[in-house]
Protein backbone atom coordinates (compact mmCIF):
# COMPACT_ATOMS: atom_id res chain seq x y z
CA UNK A 1 0.00 0.00 0.00
CA UNK A 2 1.91 3.08 -1.16
CA UNK A 3 1.94 6.20 0.94
CA UNK A 4 -0.65 5.32 3.57
CA UNK A 5 -1.10 7.53 6.60
CA UNK A 6 1.49 10.29 6.29
CA UNK A 7 1.67 11.20 9.97
CA UNK A 8 2.45 7.58 10.73
CA UNK A 9 5.22 7.33 8.12
CA UNK A 10 8.73 7.57 9.59
CA UNK A 11 10.38 10.97 9.44
CA UNK A 12 13.60 9.38 8.21
CA UNK A 13 14.07 6.08 6.50
CA UNK A 14 17.26 4.48 5.20
CA UNK A 15 16.87 1.73 2.60
CA UNK A 16 19.84 -0.55 1.96
CA UNK A 17 22.27 2.33 2.20
CA UNK A 18 25.71 1.61 0.72
CA UNK A 19 28.45 4.25 0.96
CA UNK A 20 32.17 4.67 1.47
CA UNK A 21 35.30 6.64 0.73
CA UNK A 22 36.75 6.04 -2.71
CA UNK A 23 37.13 2.30 -2.94
CA UNK A 24 36.73 1.72 0.78
CA UNK A 25 33.20 0.64 1.62
CA UNK A 26 32.06 1.78 5.03
CA UNK A 27 28.32 0.96 4.86
CA UNK A 28 27.03 -2.30 3.43
CA UNK A 29 23.27 -1.82 3.18
CA UNK A 30 21.99 -0.02 6.26
CA UNK A 31 18.24 -0.04 6.97
CA UNK A 32 17.00 2.29 9.65
CA UNK A 33 13.91 4.28 10.65
CA UNK A 34 13.40 7.30 12.83
CA UNK A 35 9.83 8.18 13.80
CA UNK A 36 8.63 11.69 14.48
CA UNK A 37 9.24 12.81 18.05
CA UNK A 38 11.61 9.98 18.90
CA UNK A 39 15.16 9.93 20.12
CA UNK A 40 16.90 7.08 18.32
CA UNK A 41 20.36 5.97 19.42
CA UNK A 42 22.87 4.75 16.85
CA UNK A 43 25.47 2.68 18.67
CA UNK A 44 28.52 0.67 17.77
CA UNK A 45 32.23 0.34 18.30
CA UNK A 46 34.76 2.69 16.79
CA UNK A 47 34.87 2.36 13.02
CA UNK A 48 31.45 0.67 12.84
CA UNK A 49 30.17 3.29 10.39
CA UNK A 50 28.11 5.61 12.62
CA UNK A 51 29.67 8.83 11.38
CA UNK A 52 29.50 7.64 7.78
CA UNK A 53 25.80 6.92 8.22
CA UNK A 54 25.13 10.47 9.38
CA UNK A 55 27.31 11.96 6.63
CA UNK A 56 25.46 9.97 4.00
CA UNK A 57 22.11 11.16 5.34
CA UNK A 58 23.20 14.80 5.25
CA UNK A 59 24.78 14.43 1.81
CA UNK A 60 28.44 14.94 2.72
CA UNK A 61 29.12 11.37 1.59
CA UNK A 62 27.40 10.10 -1.57
CA UNK A 63 25.47 6.83 -1.36
CA UNK A 64 26.53 4.36 -4.04
CA UNK A 65 23.34 2.37 -3.55
CA UNK A 66 20.19 2.56 -1.47
CA UNK A 67 18.00 5.50 -0.59
CA UNK A 68 17.49 8.13 2.07
CA UNK A 69 13.86 9.19 2.55
CA UNK A 70 13.06 12.28 4.60
CA UNK A 71 9.39 13.05 5.21
CA UNK A 72 8.67 10.48 2.53
CA UNK A 73 10.80 12.30 -0.03
CA UNK A 74 13.88 10.80 -1.67
CA UNK A 75 16.79 13.08 -0.75
CA UNK A 76 19.64 10.72 -1.69
CA UNK A 77 20.86 12.85 -4.58
CA UNK A 78 20.40 16.29 -3.01
CA UNK A 79 23.32 18.56 -2.12
CA UNK A 80 24.13 19.00 1.59
CA UNK A 81 23.01 22.64 1.60
CA UNK A 82 19.63 21.69 0.09
CA UNK A 83 19.20 18.86 2.59
CA UNK A 84 19.96 21.25 5.45
CA UNK A 85 17.31 23.63 4.13
CA UNK A 86 14.68 20.91 4.57
CA UNK A 87 15.23 21.00 8.33
CA UNK A 88 17.49 17.97 8.44
CA UNK A 89 20.27 19.32 10.59
CA UNK A 90 23.59 17.56 11.10
CA UNK A 91 25.79 18.51 14.05
CA UNK A 92 29.02 16.80 13.01
CA UNK A 93 31.71 15.13 15.07
CA UNK A 94 34.09 17.61 16.65
CA UNK A 95 31.59 20.52 16.79
CA UNK A 96 33.14 22.40 13.88
CA UNK A 97 32.83 25.88 15.35
CA UNK A 98 33.71 28.49 12.72
CA UNK A 99 37.03 29.91 13.86
CA UNK A 100 37.54 33.64 13.52
CA UNK A 101 33.79 34.24 13.80
CA UNK A 102 32.25 35.33 17.08
CA UNK A 103 29.78 33.21 19.02
CA UNK A 104 27.00 35.46 17.80
CA UNK A 105 28.17 35.23 14.19
CA UNK A 106 28.28 31.45 14.43
CA UNK A 107 24.66 31.53 15.59
CA UNK A 108 23.65 34.04 12.89
CA UNK A 109 25.03 31.72 10.24
CA UNK A 110 22.89 28.91 11.64
CA UNK A 111 19.93 30.96 10.41
CA UNK A 112 21.58 31.74 7.07
CA UNK A 113 18.54 30.57 5.16
CA UNK A 114 16.15 32.66 7.27
CA UNK A 115 15.61 35.92 5.38
CA UNK A 116 13.48 37.55 8.08
CA UNK A 117 15.76 39.35 10.56
CA UNK A 118 12.99 39.39 13.18
CA UNK A 119 12.71 35.62 13.04
CA UNK A 120 16.49 35.31 13.38
CA UNK A 121 16.34 37.53 16.47
CA UNK A 122 13.54 35.44 17.94
CA UNK A 123 15.55 32.25 17.48
CA UNK A 124 18.66 33.90 18.91
CA UNK A 125 16.78 34.92 22.06
CA UNK A 126 15.48 31.38 22.38
CA UNK A 127 19.01 29.95 22.10
CA UNK A 128 20.33 32.49 24.62
CA UNK A 129 17.52 31.44 26.95
CA UNK A 130 18.63 27.83 26.76
CA UNK A 131 22.34 28.64 26.94
CA UNK A 132 22.91 31.83 28.94
CA UNK A 133 26.68 31.31 28.70
CA UNK A 134 26.50 31.88 24.96
CA UNK A 135 24.90 35.26 25.48
CA UNK A 136 27.63 36.28 27.90
CA UNK A 137 30.30 35.11 25.44
CA UNK A 138 28.56 36.33 22.28
CA UNK A 139 31.34 38.63 21.14
CA UNK A 140 34.19 36.16 21.69
CA UNK A 141 35.73 34.10 18.92
CA UNK A 142 33.73 30.86 18.97
CA UNK A 143 36.89 28.79 18.72
CA UNK A 144 38.13 30.18 22.04
CA UNK A 145 35.27 28.65 24.05
CA UNK A 146 35.85 25.60 26.23
CA UNK A 147 34.87 22.18 24.90
CA UNK A 148 31.54 22.17 26.72
CA UNK A 149 30.70 25.69 25.62
CA UNK A 150 31.60 24.81 22.04
CA UNK A 151 29.20 21.89 22.16
CA UNK A 152 26.48 24.23 23.39
CA UNK A 153 27.32 26.62 20.58
CA UNK A 154 27.14 23.78 18.05
CA UNK A 155 23.71 22.78 19.38
CA UNK A 156 22.57 26.40 19.58
CA UNK A 157 23.64 26.91 15.99
CA UNK A 158 21.70 23.79 15.02
CA UNK A 159 18.63 25.20 16.79
CA UNK A 160 18.99 28.41 14.77
CA UNK A 161 18.47 26.22 11.71
CA UNK A 162 14.98 25.27 12.87
CA UNK A 163 15.57 21.51 12.91
CA UNK A 164 12.90 18.91 12.28
CA UNK A 165 15.49 16.17 12.62
CA UNK A 166 18.78 16.54 14.46
CA UNK A 167 21.69 14.25 13.66
CA UNK A 168 24.05 14.46 16.64
CA UNK A 169 27.48 12.87 16.25
CA UNK A 170 29.02 12.10 19.66
CA UNK A 171 28.02 15.37 21.31
CA UNK A 172 29.64 14.31 24.57
CA UNK A 173 33.00 13.42 23.06
CA UNK A 174 35.91 14.73 25.09
CA UNK A 175 33.77 16.32 27.78
CA UNK A 176 34.08 15.93 31.56
CA UNK A 177 31.47 13.56 33.11
CA UNK A 178 29.46 16.40 34.58
CA UNK A 179 29.25 18.11 31.20
CA UNK A 180 28.28 14.84 29.53
CA UNK A 181 25.17 14.74 31.70
CA UNK A 182 24.49 18.39 30.90
CA UNK A 183 24.69 17.65 27.19
CA UNK A 184 22.30 14.73 27.57
CA UNK A 185 19.87 16.99 29.42
CA UNK A 186 20.06 19.43 26.52
CA UNK A 187 19.35 16.68 24.01
CA UNK A 188 16.24 15.82 26.04
CA UNK A 189 15.18 19.48 26.04
CA UNK A 190 15.61 19.81 22.28
CA UNK A 191 13.52 16.70 21.85
CA UNK A 192 10.83 18.01 24.19
CA UNK A 193 10.75 21.16 22.07
CA UNK A 194 9.82 19.13 19.06
CA UNK A 195 13.03 18.04 17.36
CA UNK A 196 13.36 14.39 16.48
CA UNK A 197 16.87 13.13 17.25
CA UNK A 198 19.20 10.54 15.80
CA UNK A 199 21.97 10.32 18.38
CA UNK A 200 25.37 8.71 17.85
CA UNK A 201 27.08 7.93 21.14
CA UNK A 202 30.06 5.98 22.37
CA UNK A 203 28.54 5.77 25.80
CA UNK A 204 25.79 3.24 25.11
CA UNK A 205 24.32 3.09 28.57
CA UNK A 206 23.84 6.82 28.66
CA UNK A 207 22.37 6.97 25.16
CA UNK A 208 19.93 4.17 25.91
CA UNK A 209 18.73 5.95 29.03
CA UNK A 210 17.70 8.83 26.79
CA UNK A 211 16.54 7.05 23.66
CA UNK A 212 13.26 5.45 22.69
CA UNK A 213 14.81 3.06 20.23
CA UNK A 214 18.30 1.92 19.35
CA UNK A 215 20.33 0.42 16.52
CA UNK A 216 23.67 -1.31 16.89
CA UNK A 217 25.99 -1.02 13.90
CA UNK A 218 28.81 -3.44 13.27
CA UNK A 219 31.16 -3.25 10.28
CA UNK A 220 28.79 -1.07 8.34
CA UNK A 221 25.59 -3.04 8.84
CA UNK A 222 22.80 -3.05 11.43
CA UNK A 223 23.62 -5.90 13.78
CA UNK A 224 20.78 -5.46 16.21
CA UNK A 225 17.87 -3.17 16.96
CA UNK A 226 15.11 -2.78 19.49
CA UNK A 227 13.46 -0.55 21.99
CA UNK A 228 15.87 1.18 24.31
CA UNK A 229 14.62 -0.91 27.25
CA UNK A 230 15.24 -4.18 25.48
CA UNK A 231 18.75 -3.19 24.47
CA UNK A 232 19.48 -1.75 27.89
CA UNK A 233 18.49 -4.93 29.69
CA UNK A 234 20.42 -7.19 27.39
CA UNK A 235 23.75 -7.56 29.15
CA UNK A 236 25.29 -9.55 26.33
CA UNK A 237 24.67 -6.71 23.92
CA UNK A 238 26.20 -4.14 26.19
CA UNK A 239 29.24 -6.28 26.79
CA UNK A 240 29.74 -7.72 23.32
CA UNK A 241 29.04 -4.74 21.13
CA UNK A 242 29.08 -1.63 23.17
CA UNK A 243 32.08 -2.23 25.37
CA UNK A 244 30.64 -0.24 28.23
CA UNK B 1 63.38 70.79 0.24
CA UNK B 2 63.77 70.20 3.94
CA UNK B 3 64.11 66.70 5.33
CA UNK B 4 60.65 66.73 6.91
CA UNK B 5 58.99 67.79 3.72
CA UNK B 6 60.84 65.03 1.84
CA UNK B 7 59.67 62.51 4.41
CA UNK B 8 56.09 63.78 4.28
CA UNK B 9 56.16 63.65 0.52
CA UNK B 10 57.37 60.06 0.57
CA UNK B 11 54.69 59.17 3.11
CA UNK B 12 52.06 60.53 0.75
CA UNK B 13 53.52 58.60 -2.18
CA UNK B 14 53.55 55.50 -0.01
CA UNK B 15 49.92 56.05 0.94
CA UNK B 16 48.79 56.37 -2.68
CA UNK B 17 50.82 53.38 -3.81
CA UNK B 18 49.75 51.44 -0.73
CA UNK B 19 46.07 52.11 -1.50
CA UNK B 20 46.45 50.47 -4.91
CA UNK B 21 48.35 47.54 -3.43
CA UNK B 22 45.78 47.13 -0.67
CA UNK B 23 42.80 47.08 -3.03
CA UNK B 24 44.40 44.43 -5.22
CA UNK B 25 45.74 42.47 -2.24
CA UNK B 26 42.21 42.29 -0.78
CA UNK B 27 40.94 40.32 -3.75
CA UNK B 28 44.02 38.09 -3.63
CA UNK B 29 43.45 37.29 -0.01
CA UNK B 30 39.67 36.85 -0.22
CA UNK B 31 39.93 34.47 -3.14
CA UNK B 32 42.71 32.56 -1.42
CA UNK B 33 40.39 32.32 1.58
CA UNK B 34 37.46 30.68 -0.14
CA UNK B 35 39.19 28.34 -2.60
CA UNK B 36 42.81 28.28 -1.39
CA UNK B 37 44.00 29.48 -4.78
CA UNK B 38 46.73 32.05 -5.40
CA UNK B 39 44.94 33.71 -8.26
CA UNK B 40 47.84 34.74 -10.43
CA UNK B 41 45.37 36.29 -12.87
CA UNK B 42 44.27 38.81 -10.28
CA UNK B 43 46.65 41.56 -11.39
CA UNK B 44 45.27 41.22 -14.90
CA UNK B 45 41.80 42.05 -13.62
CA UNK B 46 43.29 45.30 -12.36
CA UNK B 47 44.58 45.92 -15.87
CA UNK B 48 41.24 44.95 -17.41
CA UNK B 49 39.48 47.32 -15.01
CA UNK B 50 41.64 50.19 -16.20
CA UNK B 51 40.86 49.47 -19.84
CA UNK B 52 37.11 49.06 -19.31
CA UNK B 53 37.06 52.35 -17.41
CA UNK B 54 38.98 54.04 -20.21
CA UNK B 55 36.49 52.75 -22.78
CA UNK B 56 33.55 53.95 -20.71
CA UNK B 57 35.16 57.30 -20.03
CA UNK B 58 35.90 57.95 -23.71
CA UNK B 59 32.28 57.10 -24.49
CA UNK B 60 30.74 59.34 -21.84
CA UNK B 61 33.25 62.17 -21.51
CA UNK B 62 31.36 64.11 -24.19
CA UNK B 63 28.36 64.19 -21.87
CA UNK B 64 29.72 64.26 -18.33
CA UNK B 65 33.27 65.38 -18.99
CA UNK B 66 36.49 63.66 -17.96
CA UNK B 67 36.59 64.97 -14.40
CA UNK B 68 35.76 63.08 -11.22
CA UNK B 69 32.04 62.50 -12.00
CA UNK B 70 32.96 60.81 -15.27
CA UNK B 71 35.77 58.85 -13.65
CA UNK B 72 33.46 57.65 -10.86
CA UNK B 73 30.90 56.47 -13.35
CA UNK B 74 33.57 54.75 -15.43
CA UNK B 75 34.98 53.13 -12.31
CA UNK B 76 31.57 51.88 -11.24
CA UNK B 77 30.89 50.30 -14.62
CA UNK B 78 34.41 48.84 -14.73
CA UNK B 79 33.85 47.32 -11.29
CA UNK B 80 30.60 45.69 -12.40
CA UNK B 81 32.02 44.44 -15.71
CA UNK B 82 35.25 43.09 -14.24
CA UNK B 83 33.36 41.69 -11.25
CA UNK B 84 31.28 39.67 -13.70
CA UNK B 85 34.44 38.70 -15.59
CA UNK B 86 35.88 37.35 -12.33
CA UNK B 87 32.74 35.29 -11.71
CA UNK B 88 32.88 33.89 -15.26
CA UNK B 89 36.57 33.01 -14.89
CA UNK B 90 35.84 31.17 -11.65
CA UNK B 91 32.96 29.25 -13.20
CA UNK B 92 34.76 28.29 -16.40
CA UNK B 93 38.38 27.89 -15.33
CA UNK B 94 38.59 27.24 -11.60
CA UNK B 95 35.34 25.59 -10.58
CA UNK B 96 35.93 22.43 -12.64
CA UNK B 97 39.42 22.17 -11.09
CA UNK B 98 38.42 22.37 -7.43
CA UNK B 99 38.87 18.65 -6.82
CA UNK B 100 42.18 18.52 -8.71
CA UNK B 101 45.65 18.86 -7.13
CA UNK B 102 46.66 22.37 -6.07
CA UNK B 103 49.32 22.64 -8.75
CA UNK B 104 46.81 22.07 -11.55
CA UNK B 105 44.61 24.94 -10.48
CA UNK B 106 47.66 27.17 -10.01
CA UNK B 107 48.71 26.42 -13.59
CA UNK B 108 45.15 27.18 -14.68
CA UNK B 109 45.44 30.59 -13.03
CA UNK B 110 48.66 31.27 -14.95
CA UNK B 111 46.86 30.30 -18.15
CA UNK B 112 43.99 32.67 -17.37
CA UNK B 113 46.55 35.41 -16.81
CA UNK B 114 48.15 34.72 -20.21
CA UNK B 115 44.76 34.75 -21.93
CA UNK B 116 43.81 38.10 -20.40
CA UNK B 117 47.16 39.73 -21.12
CA UNK B 118 47.34 38.49 -24.68
CA UNK B 119 43.77 39.45 -25.45
CA UNK B 120 44.51 43.02 -24.45
CA UNK B 121 47.89 42.84 -26.23
CA UNK B 122 46.10 41.90 -29.44
CA UNK B 123 43.47 44.60 -29.00
CA UNK B 124 45.98 47.36 -28.26
CA UNK B 125 48.91 46.19 -30.41
CA UNK B 126 50.95 46.36 -27.25
CA UNK B 127 50.77 50.16 -27.22
CA UNK B 128 50.35 52.32 -24.17
CA UNK B 129 46.87 53.82 -24.03
CA UNK B 130 46.57 57.36 -22.73
CA UNK B 131 44.05 57.65 -19.89
CA UNK B 132 43.05 61.22 -20.50
CA UNK B 133 41.27 63.06 -17.74
CA UNK B 134 40.61 66.69 -17.04
CA UNK B 135 42.01 66.38 -13.54
CA UNK B 136 44.43 69.22 -12.94
CA UNK B 137 47.31 69.46 -10.56
CA UNK B 138 45.50 71.71 -8.13
CA UNK B 139 45.82 70.99 -4.46
CA UNK B 140 46.60 72.41 -1.06
CA UNK B 141 49.77 72.87 0.91
CA UNK B 142 49.61 71.49 4.43
CA UNK B 143 52.72 72.38 6.35
CA UNK B 144 55.56 71.48 4.06
CA UNK B 145 53.47 69.07 2.05
CA UNK B 146 51.60 69.75 -1.16
CA UNK B 147 48.68 67.36 -1.70
CA UNK B 148 46.78 67.36 -4.98
CA UNK B 149 43.01 67.06 -4.92
CA UNK B 150 43.39 63.93 -7.05
CA UNK B 151 45.52 62.28 -4.38
CA UNK B 152 42.97 63.15 -1.73
CA UNK B 153 40.04 61.80 -3.71
CA UNK B 154 42.01 58.69 -4.61
CA UNK B 155 43.04 57.81 -1.10
CA UNK B 156 39.56 58.71 0.14
CA UNK B 157 37.93 56.40 -2.44
CA UNK B 158 40.23 53.55 -1.52
CA UNK B 159 39.45 54.06 2.17
CA UNK B 160 35.72 54.18 1.46
CA UNK B 161 35.87 50.94 -0.50
CA UNK B 162 37.77 49.25 2.30
CA UNK B 163 35.38 50.46 4.99
CA UNK B 164 32.46 49.23 2.88
CA UNK B 165 34.14 45.85 2.50
CA UNK B 166 34.76 45.64 6.23
CA UNK B 167 31.08 46.40 6.92
CA UNK B 168 30.08 43.80 4.34
CA UNK B 169 32.16 40.99 5.86
CA UNK B 170 31.16 41.72 9.45
CA UNK B 171 27.55 42.91 9.15
CA UNK B 172 25.93 40.90 6.39
CA UNK B 173 25.07 37.21 6.18
CA UNK B 174 26.93 36.82 2.88
CA UNK B 175 29.97 38.54 4.35
CA UNK B 176 29.98 36.23 7.35
CA UNK B 177 29.41 33.28 5.06
CA UNK B 178 32.45 34.33 3.05
CA UNK B 179 34.63 34.22 6.15
CA UNK B 180 33.02 30.96 7.20
CA UNK B 181 33.59 29.25 3.84
CA UNK B 182 37.27 30.14 4.21
CA UNK B 183 37.35 28.21 7.48
CA UNK B 184 35.16 25.14 6.87
CA UNK B 185 33.35 24.55 3.58
CA UNK B 186 31.57 21.36 4.63
CA UNK B 187 30.22 22.91 7.82
CA UNK B 188 28.88 25.82 5.77
CA UNK B 189 27.04 23.42 3.50
CA UNK B 190 25.51 21.76 6.58
CA UNK B 191 24.22 25.19 7.63
CA UNK B 192 22.37 25.45 4.32
CA UNK B 193 24.84 27.91 2.85
CA UNK B 194 25.13 27.63 -0.92
CA UNK B 195 28.92 27.51 -1.08
CA UNK B 196 29.34 28.00 -4.86
CA UNK B 197 27.24 31.17 -4.63
CA UNK B 198 29.41 32.49 -1.81
CA UNK B 199 32.53 31.73 -3.88
CA UNK B 200 30.94 33.60 -6.80
CA UNK B 201 30.18 36.63 -4.62
CA UNK B 202 33.77 36.59 -3.39
CA UNK B 203 35.15 36.57 -6.94
CA UNK B 204 32.81 39.39 -7.87
CA UNK B 205 33.89 41.60 -5.00
CA UNK B 206 37.59 40.78 -5.26
CA UNK B 207 37.63 41.43 -9.01
CA UNK B 208 35.61 44.63 -8.65
CA UNK B 209 38.10 45.98 -6.11
CA UNK B 210 40.96 45.23 -8.51
CA UNK B 211 39.05 47.07 -11.26
CA UNK B 212 38.57 50.07 -8.97
CA UNK B 213 42.31 50.15 -8.32
CA UNK B 214 43.03 49.81 -12.05
CA UNK B 215 40.76 52.75 -12.82
CA UNK B 216 42.32 54.91 -10.14
CA UNK B 217 45.83 54.00 -11.24
CA UNK B 218 44.93 54.83 -14.83
CA UNK B 219 43.56 58.21 -13.83
CA UNK B 220 46.51 58.89 -11.55
CA UNK B 221 49.39 57.83 -13.80
CA UNK B 222 47.64 58.77 -17.05
CA UNK B 223 48.31 55.63 -19.06
CA UNK B 224 47.48 51.93 -19.35
CA UNK B 225 49.38 48.97 -20.72
CA UNK B 226 48.42 45.33 -21.26
CA UNK B 227 51.24 44.17 -19.00
CA UNK B 228 50.58 46.60 -16.14
CA UNK B 229 48.84 43.90 -14.05
CA UNK B 230 51.86 41.62 -13.90
CA UNK B 231 53.98 43.57 -11.47
CA UNK B 232 51.12 44.80 -9.31
CA UNK B 233 49.87 41.21 -9.08
CA UNK B 234 53.21 40.22 -7.59
CA UNK B 235 53.19 43.27 -5.33
CA UNK B 236 49.66 42.54 -4.16
CA UNK B 237 50.69 38.96 -3.46
CA UNK B 238 53.61 40.34 -1.44
CA UNK B 239 51.27 42.70 0.42
CA UNK B 240 48.84 39.86 1.17
CA UNK B 241 51.70 37.73 2.50
CA UNK B 242 53.05 40.59 4.62
CA UNK B 243 49.60 41.02 6.18
CA UNK B 244 49.00 37.27 6.46
CA UNK B 245 47.45 35.58 3.45
CA UNK B 246 43.74 35.00 3.97
CA UNK B 247 43.35 37.90 6.39
CA UNK B 248 41.26 40.84 5.17
CA UNK B 249 42.62 43.43 7.61
CA UNK B 250 46.03 41.92 6.86
CA UNK B 251 45.69 42.72 3.16
CA UNK B 252 44.83 46.35 3.92
CA UNK B 253 47.71 46.67 6.34
CA UNK B 254 50.11 44.74 4.10
CA UNK B 255 49.29 46.99 1.15
CA UNK B 256 49.98 50.13 3.13
CA UNK B 257 53.12 48.72 4.69
CA UNK B 258 54.47 47.70 1.29
CA UNK B 259 53.62 51.08 -0.23
CA UNK B 260 55.44 52.84 2.60
CA UNK B 261 58.41 50.48 2.50
CA UNK B 262 58.86 51.06 -1.21
CA UNK B 263 58.42 54.77 -0.93
CA UNK B 264 60.87 55.20 1.93
CA UNK B 265 63.17 52.37 0.90
CA UNK B 266 64.07 54.16 -2.28
CA UNK B 267 65.21 57.15 -0.19
CA UNK B 268 67.90 55.15 1.56
CA UNK B 269 71.24 56.29 0.13
CA UNK B 270 72.49 53.75 -2.36
CA UNK B 271 68.99 52.37 -3.08
CA UNK B 272 67.56 54.39 -5.92
CA UNK B 273 64.04 54.04 -7.29
CA UNK B 274 65.29 51.55 -9.87
CA UNK B 275 65.74 49.16 -6.93
CA UNK B 276 62.15 49.59 -5.76
CA UNK B 277 60.92 46.19 -6.98
CA UNK B 278 63.98 44.33 -5.78
CA UNK B 279 63.39 45.97 -2.41
CA UNK B 280 59.77 44.67 -2.30
CA UNK B 281 60.69 41.13 -3.13
CA UNK B 282 63.52 41.09 -0.63
CA UNK B 283 60.87 42.09 1.92
CA UNK B 284 58.66 39.24 0.67
CA UNK B 285 61.46 36.73 1.12
CA UNK B 286 62.28 38.06 4.58
CA UNK B 287 58.63 37.75 5.65
CA UNK B 288 58.39 34.23 4.24
CA UNK B 289 61.55 33.20 6.07
CA UNK B 290 60.98 34.88 9.42
CA UNK B 291 57.21 35.27 9.77
CA UNK B 292 55.43 33.18 7.12
CA UNK B 293 52.05 33.80 8.77
CA UNK B 294 52.42 37.53 8.19
CA UNK B 295 51.57 40.40 10.50
CA UNK B 296 47.92 39.49 11.13
CA UNK B 297 47.75 35.89 9.94
CA UNK B 298 47.15 32.90 12.15
CA UNK B 299 49.30 29.85 12.29
CA UNK B 300 46.68 27.47 10.87
CA UNK B 301 46.52 26.89 7.16
CA UNK B 302 43.00 28.19 6.55
CA UNK B 303 42.00 31.56 7.80
CA UNK B 304 40.35 34.73 6.72
N1 LIG C 1 37.63 9.97 5.35
C1 LIG C 1 37.75 8.62 5.32
N2 LIG C 1 38.50 8.01 4.36
C2 LIG C 1 38.61 6.67 4.33
N3 LIG C 1 38.03 5.84 5.19
C3 LIG C 1 37.29 6.36 6.16
C4 LIG C 1 37.11 7.78 6.28
N4 LIG C 1 36.31 8.03 7.34
C5 LIG C 1 36.01 6.81 7.86
N5 LIG C 1 36.59 5.83 7.16
C6 LIG C 1 36.45 4.39 7.41
O1 LIG C 1 35.10 4.05 7.36
C7 LIG C 1 34.75 3.17 8.40
C8 LIG C 1 33.63 3.74 9.24
O2 LIG C 1 34.10 4.91 9.89
P1 LIG C 1 33.15 5.85 10.72
O3 LIG C 1 31.88 6.01 9.99
O4 LIG C 1 33.91 7.07 11.03
O5 LIG C 1 32.91 5.01 12.05
P2 LIG C 1 32.40 5.43 13.49
O6 LIG C 1 31.85 6.80 13.41
O7 LIG C 1 31.37 4.42 13.83
O8 LIG C 1 33.57 5.35 14.40
C9 LIG C 1 36.02 2.91 9.19
O9 LIG C 1 36.59 1.70 8.74
C10 LIG C 1 36.90 4.07 8.84
O10 LIG C 1 38.26 3.69 8.85
MG1 LIG D 1 32.43 8.56 14.44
Amino acid sequence: MPCSDLSDAPLLRLHGLVAGYGRIRALHGVDLEVRRGQIVALLGANGAGKTTTLKTISGLVRASAGRVLFEGRDITALRPSDIARLGLVHVPEGRRILRGLSVRENLELGAFTVRDAGERQRRMRHVFGLFPILERRQHQDGALLSGGEQQMLAMGRALMQGPKLLLLDEPSMGLAPKLVLEVMRIVRTLNDEGATVLLVEQNARLALRLADYGYVLESGAVRMQGSAETLRDDRTIIEAYLGA
Amino acid sequence: MSLTSILLHQALNGLVLGSFYALVALGYTMIFGVIKLLNFAHGDLYMAGGFVALLVLSAISGIVGAGWPGIFLAMLLAMIAVGCLGVVIERIAYHPMLGAPRLSILITALAVSLVLENTVLALTNGQYAAFQTSLGFGGVAIGGLFITYSEMVLVGMAALLMVTLELFVTRTQYGRAMRAVAVDTDMCALLGINVPTVIGVTFFIGSALAAAAGTMAGAYYGSLWYFMGFLIGLKAFTAAVIGGIGSIPGAMLGGLVLGMLESFGTQIPGIGSQWKDVFSFVVLILVLVFKPTGLLGRSEQERM
